[in-house]
């Protein structure tokens, strides 16, 4: 049988090379990271730059919140207020979302596809390289753009920048220049790996692995490449043309000079609403993996979650403009664009109904990365149905720029992607390091971060009810607002400890684990069917595959998938 | 928390004694086009809600009802690998729910964004500035700023006088939301936005600039002042009527200090030579409730420390400290109080 291929008894693994370990010198070490190609170093390390910009815009982020906490509050001033909800907003989607999405893709599609790398190995460390450098010189603008007017220092316009708050009549200094550099460079990170996952999923999938018997998180990162490719251009177009604008004269966004403030906005929605399904379509194909696993049933509909993500995909091309139904479209206008965004609801609402059909008459296990997939689950859903509001254009006038609109995307990227990310790790550490993340610690991490999480960010829909706009540094005392920012600040304090029980957990596990074996979860993708941690060269023998579960026929050949696809 | 008739932080101005909204509640709209959208929402809300709770349940029946439970043998559930009909049945439902959602949608915005304002509609240019709203009134030749001061209106078609607001910007792009009459529209340089008013009770109501423009985009306050027809028409009237003289030896002296200095380059006083656009209007100045946009009561106070040093109140205005003495202060201060 074809299947028994996946693993040749008579082979002897090679102990692996290690010049960092055995040699176990800093340098080594050093080395080591700055110079590998090998995809499963470089996807770790794009999960861990992820992580540790995470925590720094998570601390910019509890600092807001404290300012938030009374009205009229001196805490930080509003410059300083300025710049933190600016460099929160720019490093959680492009030195946190953007590196994790690929830390996962670069990990797991190579094995996932039966191959020993991706494609273009030197790329895609490249790749790695170029995003970390312009995390860091983002950050760097803290001592660096001061610059010859001594004004700013970090960016202080906000994560989209609007013109001409940009221009630099109101924005001396190089802040914005720090900016418009940092997310040209992580730009080219982004299309390059992009073209590698293309490639790699394309040329160099094992035997019997045909496109319809790739895992859907393959799949659904193949998409997301695409939507990378086609999306970024516009946003560096935009950049540089702001560049221009700046130092060389242009007013494409002068409107002193005539130029069109929203212009900007169109270039940057064109890229920034696919931008949204970029982050939030590997939240899916991580949940597509995980929740199938710990039901015990393969995931229901195959064919058609492949559709509704290419529909998804193909839609959030067309709805950029429903973050600007206040800037005075004609009726006509946002009635499109309010159309267009209600339609993507039906693809969505397709997934979630397929993942509950997944687990309908399963045997759930609820495991640490089920428990997170669970609560992504019922998180998504109020994301999905507070954005369904957003797309009504009257509703939107009012909630628009609003603290509701704060509370909706933070329950789709920490909600639903954040969350995805959490299952995702505790579902593939193991594979990773060859032990358990520990099941207590965990259980800690999820319940004192999901209490947190609702506990900071529900109220904040009720204050943007009561009209509390977004980046606001300060509010008056009895416009009904202190409650819910009371709250949402108390929120903030009680996820802390349960980022903390994270953190700890992956040191102590790494250390002190439970050793995991090679397929701890009983799963079927043929990650599972190597060692924990895979040799560099991932199999010894590769693979050749008649289905979509390849383990389960291996484990079951008396009732093998391949007859049933 | 939602109560009306909250005690403000004023003592006077133009309106104080009226009852005021400081909670912006958007489901409590006392206007048309809010309560217009107030009921779309409404219906969304409901769907949304009924739709949370069919999914969130269903999702906790098949947690409660599939979970694996002690006495679980090994063997694997059945496989199912998907069910066309079930498909197409989870696919059709969302649909007819848009398409009732878009028919809502369209027709609303039309009904808000296409209305047809009567002739007599009283007009208001309101011009976004860093970090305060210049407001004008084409149709009486008046200047303030950050208070905007309109009739009530009637829920009687016959007998309403919407207000028309023509919102554009001096410098970046900023938002004029004051929920509980409309929603929010963009004011963006080189551009000019429409939208309409037609409240239906008395009283001060609050709202903010909703994008983020700069600095001190939080302190970025709006008041609109809905009199009687009878109370605003008198307002008019007291805002056309010259300004008496100075008449102290302070206030002749802070007149004197104030044109010596750099004041006029930036404010306009009535007809006088200080014709600076940059900053607010003084002509009126005492009959506002705040300075600053909203960030402090106006009172000699407050209005003392603005002068003294403006970075005190609102730091990082555009309207730097002036290196006043004391004295030199006090009696600007003193002079600017007889803007009445």
């Amino acid at each position: 049988m074809a299947s028994d291929t996946i693993v040749d008894p008579d082979f002897k693994v090679p102990a692996p090379e290690r010049v960092g370990e055995e040699g176990k010198t800093w340098s080594h070490v050093i080395q080591n990271l700055v110079f590998t190609v090998d995809h499963k170093k470089l996807g770790l390390m794009y999960i861990g730059a992820g992580l540790l910009f995470f925590v720094v815009a998570g601390i910019m982020a509890t600092l807001i919140r404290i300012q938030l906490f009374f009205p009229r509050s001196t805490f930080l001033d509003p410059d300083v207020f300025n710049r933190f909800f600016t460099m929160h907003g720019t490093a959680m989607v492009f030195l946190v979302g953007m590196p994790m999405i690929f830390g996962f893709a670069n990990y797991l599609i190579p094995i996932m596809i039966g191959t020993r790398d991706m494609a273009y190995p030197r790329l895609n460390a490249f790749g790695f390289w170029v995003f970390f450098f312009s995390g860091l010189l983002l950050y760097f603008s803290y001592f660096g753009a001061p610059g010859l007017y001594n004004a700013g220092s970090a960016p202080d316009v906000g994560w989209f920048a609007y013109s001409p708050l940009t221009a630099k009549a109101f924005s001396r200094g190089h802040s914005t220049d720090y900016w418009t550099l940092s997310i040209l460079l992580g730009g080219i990170g982004s299309l390059a790996t992009s073209i590698n996952i293309l490639v790699t999923t394309f040329c160099l999938r094992c035997k019997g692995m045909t496109l319809g018997r790739m895992p859907l998180f393959v799949w659904l990162f193949v998409v997301v490449a695409f939507l990378v490719i086609i999306a970024l251009p516009p946003l560096s177009a935009c950049q540089i043309m702001l560049t221009l604008d700046r130092y060389l004269g242009a007013k494409f966004f002068d409107t002193q000079a005539g130029g069109d403030a929203v212009l900007w906005q169109h270039f940057f929605w064109i890229f920034g609403h696919p931008e949204v399904y970029i982050l939030i379509l590997p939240g899916f194909a991580i949940a597509n993996e995980i929740i199938p696993v710990f039901s015990r049933k393969p995931i229901f509909g195959y064919p058609i979650m492949v559709a509704a993500t290419v529909m998804i995909a193909f839609i959030s091309l067309g709805v950029w403009a429903h973050h600007m139904f206040t800037v005075g479209m004609t009726s006509l206008g946002n009635t499109f664009f309010a159309i267009s965004t209600m339609v993507i609801a039906v693809p969505t609402g397709i997934k979630i109904f397929n993942w509950l059909g997944t687990m309908w008459g399963g045997k759930l296990h609820f495991d640490l990365p089920m428990v997170f997939c669970l609560a992504f689950l019922f998180q998504f859903l109020i994301a999905g149905l507070t954005g369904v509001m957003l797309s009504v254009v009257p509703f939107d006038w009012q909630l628009s720029d609003s603290y509701f609109v704060v509370a909706h995307f933070h329950y789709v990227l920490i909600g639903a992607l954040l969350y995805t990310f959490f299952a995702g790790i505790y579902y593939w550490y193991p594979k990773a390091f060859g032990r358990m993340l520990n099941r207590k610690l965990g259980f800690w991490h999820f319940w004192l971060f999901t209490i947190g999480f609702h506990l900071t960010f529900f109220p904040q829909h009720i204050s943007g009810f009561l009209g509390m706009p977004r980046r606001i540094f300060t509010y008056e005392a009895g416009r009904g607002w202190e409650i819910w920012n009371q709250l949402s600040t108390i929120g903030v304090i009680i996820q802390i400890p349960g980022i903390l029980f994270f953190v700890y957990n992956l040191i102590y596990s790494y250390f002190k684990g439970e050793e995991a074996g090679d397929d701890p979860w009983d799963a079927w993708t043929l990650e599972w069917a190597t060692t924990s941690p895979p040799p560099e060269y991932n199999f010894e023998k590769i693979p050749e595959v008649r289905s979509r579960r390849p383990l389960w026929d291996l484990k079951h050949p008396d009732d093998p998938d391949w007859k049933f696809e | 928390m939602m109560a009306v008739g909250m005690t403000g932080v004023h003592a006077q101005g133009a309106g104080a004694d009226l009852p005021t909204h400081m909670v912006a509640d958007m489901f409590k709209p006392l206007s048309r086009p809010a309560e217009m959208i107030h009921e779309t929402s409404l219906l969304v809300l409901v769907i949304c809600a009924v739709i949370f709770f069919v999914v969130a349940g269903l999702l906790l029946y098949i947690v409660v009802r599939f979970r694996k439970k002690a006495t679980d043998n090994t063997q694997e559930p059945p496989q199912i690998y998907g069910s066309t009909n079930i498909e197409l049945a989870w696919t059709v439902i969302p649909i007819l729910i848009t398409v009732v959602l878009i028919l809502v949608t369209s027709r609303t915005i039309g009904e808000v964004q296409n209305a047809k304002l009567p002739e007599d509609a009283l007009q208001v240019r309101v011009v976004g500035h860093q970090w305060w709203w210049e407001v004008h009134y084409p149709q009486y030749g008046i200047i303030t700023a950050n208070e905007i001061h309109i009739p009530v209106s009637s829920k009687d078609p016959k007998k309403a006088r919407p207000t028309e607001l023509i919102l554009q910007s001096a410098d970046v792009i900023h938002s004029f939301w004051v929920p509980q009459l409309a929603g929010k529209t963009d004011l963006i340089p080189n551009r000019t936005n429409k939208m309409w008013v037609d409240p239906y009770t008395i009283g001060t109501y609050f709202g903010n600039c909703a994008e983020y423009c700069g600095t001190q985009h939080a302190n970025m306050l709006l008041r609109v002042i809905v009199d009687t027809p009878e109370n605003f028409e008198k307002w008019i009237a007291d805002q056309k009527a010259p300004v008496p003289p100075p008449q102290t030896a302070q206030e002749i002296e802070g007149r004197r200090l104030y044109y010596a200095n750099a004041c006029v380059n930036c404010h306009t006083i009535g007809d006088s030579v200080s014709k600076g656009i940059f900053g607010p209007d003084l002509t009126k100045l005492m009959t506002r409730q705040t300075i600053g946009a909203g960030v402090a009561p106006l009172n000699h106070e407050n209005l003392l420390s603005w002068v003294r040093d403006p970075q005190i109140l609102k730091v990082g205005c555009l309207m730097p400290n002036m290196q006043l003495l004391d004295n030199e202060a006090e009696a600007i201060t003193a002079y600017l109080e007889t803007l009445k």
